[in-house]
């Protein structure tokens, strides 16, 4: 990232950006107003989200961070495309909340659907101002002017956009009405494009946030409690404080120290001398009795189809633990720190030391991932409070360790699902419930009359909190593994019968293209080899999975996954393959071998050498069907995940004959 | 603490004040300033900090800095020459390899360790020579083709 857009201000950032130019205010008012939106509305004046320089370079204002999904690359291409101009010409500014308009956070796949529309109406917007600017100029109608590879083209004239508006300080309201450039006549999006900045990355030469280093910096580490709930009772740093260049921090149970170099911390750290009182907490054993609090309200009578259904917490495991650089100087807290939700730490950050929120910075570097577990600012406060303390800028790295207990988890949960079929195989009931882990793809895709679905919230044992398409990849689970149990019992192919009970044509959509592409035919499944498929549908995106395995021994081979995903109009296929692959094979992790075993307030597997992840042996032959139309885009990082699980289970039941209800699955 | 040791690190020699017992990893990142080396685990799990060390590729974050000492380091901002990039780097580039990237640079060294020693391999070298660099991201299929490709094989 560039080193401007972090030492300067908006305002000067502007003047940068500009040469003192600044474009599009019809009044400086109307600019102030812009910047002034802070608060949580959303600024509808073009200057707000798209700046064009006088040298023509076009930047891009955005609350979104960027976590590995390639936002930047894709917001670029709408700019581009509307704007008119070469994707070089792009810059995008995210994630620095003295630079960018207020956003809620980077999940539940908002940033297509909503960003996107939003910085392509005002990119469209300034280029409709533009070719008023350049008709003025001439003074010819507008009509005859064009906007193309960052030019105005008249009949006889030519102007690129730098010239007109070098020494204008222009701003105009956003037409929210605007026509956005359609899906037939894209040039920019809809086609592949490379991580924008990727060469950044291959040279290590991008800095994350825990790569940041600033002068005078210092290395936190925090004394963590011996396990959760624990209170602290006596401290004793006396022979850390007699060690030269270390400093502590203390704050009611919030003990810090800090250290020219991270071994100083650490060395440190094992000095302090404290003690606890710990209560007793519940394990993985008495987890689903935990969560499961009550009967379900609706009831089949005996003799219909039931199933119980179980997934165990699990974890991100973001590749860049938990990190942040924080630095209270001259009156002004700035973080920096790795998040989905910029604005959301600046509150917490906000709260936790009592500033005024004009004295608050952060700026999110892109991140090294987050799949819905960096929605939180514990780092990022942790620093702050040391910062705060000394005074000087202060970075604090999680540990693997630390991130595996001090983070948060994706729910575990229990579904328990009733079900009944008339003799032509048509679903007649459906009851769906499901305990603690969320309401997310709960729905009932298929055709039932009166579906019941009930998410039941319930204390859980342990910090949980979002992940990649949240509780869908589970009730997905649940609802998919008990289809190919009914269908089984039934006697039916448990493609046809998926077919037999849906009208949903997106669905029909992926699962035929799947199963087309899988070269899908009914099966006598066992001795080993069998198939699977699965679908769903959460956040407007559609996917449907087929697997096919083969198991010896328990032991498991994935011979090949056809995946078909559907989300409208394809911002960009290269992008958009990344995600659903990279969401497939995540989803594996969850499905084989994730869990966090916890008890006593203690994660016990609280290191990768002890938590499994898909690695590259672990990868199938995957093929990806990716549906182009011409519907509005959807968001893509999540849905995906969501199939994999429920198709690989039902392969496995096929091949063995073994029925896998819990995840991950335990295969002997 | 300590005295100094001299490591050479892409090329350069480097009078490091840190305890010869401290890792070669916080060595890079904290004293050099060679930030290109992640910290992903601590514990030689995840290859995010992926060096080499004379022609072996080792994880720094379980390496300690005696042991680099005589044996030329290499880490991923030592394969640009003159502005060109390296051909894995250019291949995980064009084969866009990468969703964080945060695993990118231990990804390359691996590889890069691979092609010295196997400047050929067959997919299932790639696997179990990559075997210890995880991508959170799911990425594998796209890197296995970015090797392959830098290898001047067909992706």
């Amino acid at each position: 990232m560039t080193t401007r857009q972090v030492t300067l201000s908006r305002r000067s950032l502007l003047k940068a950006l500009g040469g003192g130019v600044i474009v599009f205010a019809t009044t400086p008012d109307v600019i102030a107003k812009a910047w002034a939106q802070r608060g949580q509305n959303i600024p509808q004046v073009i200057s707000a989200w798209v700046h064009v320089g006088a040298d023509g370079q076009v930047t891009v204002f955005t609350g979104k961070a960027e976590v590995g999904q390639n936002a930047r690359t894709s917001l670029t291409q709408g700019v581009a495309e509307e704007l008119r101009v070469p994707v070089k010409d792009v810059r995008v500014t995210m994630a620095d909340t003295d630079l960018v308009p207020y956003d809620m956070g980077t999940f539940g796949s908002r940033t297509t659907p909503t960003m996107l529309p939003q910085v392509r109406r005002a990119a469209a917007s300034a280029r409709e101002a533009l070719i008023d600017l350049a008709a003025d100029l001439w003074q010819i109608d507008r009509a005859k002017l064009v906007a193309v590879d960052g030019r105005i083209v008249g009949p006889k004239q030519t102007a690129r956009y730098g010239e007109l508006v070098k020494d204008k300080f222009l701003d105009k309201a956003i037409d929210e009405s605007i026509a956005l450039t359609a899906h037939k006549d894209w040039k920019v999006l809809g086609k592949p494009l490379h991580k924008v900045d990727g060469r950044e990355f291959v040279t290590g030469r991008h800095k994350y946030a825990s790569d940041i280093a600033l002068p005078g910096m210092v290395h936190a580490k925090i004394l963590r409690p011996p396990s959760y709930h624990a209170k602290l009772v006596t401290l004793d740093t006396k022979e850390v404080e007699a060690l030269g260049g270390v400093r502590v921090v203390h704050d009611g149970d919030f003990v810090a120290v800090a250290a020219p170099t991270v071994r100083e911390a650490e060395a440190a750290l094992i000095k302090i001398r404290a003690e606890w009182t710990e209560s007793s907490q519940p394990s993985n054993k008495e987890l689903f009795a935990l969560l499961k609090t009550s009967e379900p309200q609706t009831t089949l009578p005996a003799g219909q189809h039931r199933g119980r259904y179980t997934c165990e917490y699990i974890a991100h495991v973001p590749l860049e633990p938990r990190a942040a650089v924080a630095n209270w100087s001259d009156g002004k807290l700035t973080v920096y720190t790795g998040s989905q939700r910029p604005f959301g730490v600046k509150s917490e950050l906000v709260e936790a030391l009592g500033l005024p929120e004009s004295k608050v910075r952060v700026i999110v570097p892109d991140t090294g991932s987050g799949y819905g577990g960096k929605h939180t600012g514990e780092a990022a406060v942790e620093a702050a409070r040391v910062s705060f303390k000394l005074g000087v800028p202060v970075k604090l790295v999680w540990s693997r360790t630390e991130e595996f207990t001090w983070a948060y988890f994706r729910p575990a949960g229990v579904v328990e699902v009733q079900s009944s079929v008339d003799d032509q195989g048509k679903l007649q009931s459906w009851i769906f419930d499901n305990y603690n882990s969320g309401g997310a793809g709960i729905g009932m895709p298929y055709d039932v009359n009166d579906p019941h679905t009930e998410f039941h919230e319930v204390e859980s044992p342990l910090r949980q909190g979002s992940y990649r398409a949240l509780a869908a990849t589970f009730n997905n689970f649940a609802r998919e593994t008990h289809l190919d149990e009914v269908a089984c019992a039934l006697g039916m192919d448990t493609l046809q019968f998926r077919l037999h009970n849906l009208t949903n044509s997106r669905i029909q959509g992926v699962l035929t293209t799947a199963a087309q592409k899988f070269g899908w035919a009914p099966m006598e499944g066992g001795r080993g080899h069998g198939q699977g498929i699965a679908c769903g549908i959460e956040k407007n995106s559609v996917v449907a999975t087929a697997v096919e395995v083969f198991v010896n021994n328990g032991e498991l081979t994935i011979i090949r996954v056809v995946t078909a995903f559907e989300c409208g109009s394809i911002v960009n296929p290269e992008q958009l393959q990344n995600q659903v692959v990279g969401s497939l094979i995540m989803g594996l992790g969850g499905a084989l071998w994730e869990e966090v075993l916890f008890a006593d307030g203690k994660i016990k597997n609280a290191h990768l050498s002890r938590y499994r992840v898909p690695r590259f042996t672990d990868i199938p032959k995957i093929d990806c069907v990716l549906i182009d139309n011409a519907n509005p885009s959807a968001g893509a990082g999540e849905t995906p995940i969501i199939a994999i699980a429920p198709a690989l289970g039902n392969a496995i039941f096929h091949a063995t004959g073994k029925r896998l209800r819990d995840l991950p699955f335990k295969l002997s | 603490m300590g005295g100094a040791v001299e490591l050479v690190v892409n090329g350069e020699k480097h009078q490091v004040k840190a305890d010869p017992q401290t890792t070669l990893l916080e060595v890079l990142r904290d004293e050099i300033g060679l930030t290109g080396t992640k910290y992903g685990c601590g514990e030689s799990q995840c290859g995010a900090c992926t060096v080499l060390l004379g022609n072996e590729h080792v994880h720094a974050c379980v390496t300690l800095v005696e042991e680099a000492v005589g044996k030329p380091v290499t880490t991923i901002e030592g394969l640009e020459q003159d502005g060109n990039l390296h051909p894995l780097q250019q291949a995980f580039l064009d084969e866009d390899a990468m969703q964080c990237a945060y695993c990118v640079p231990g990804m390359i060294m691996s590889a890069y360790a691979l092609l010295r020693r196997i400047p050929h391999p067959t997919d299932e070298d790639i696997l179990q020579h990559m075997h210890g660099n995880i991508c959170r991201c799911g990425g594998y299929p796209r890197m296995v083709n970015a090797i392959k490709r830098a290898a001047g094989g067909k992706p």
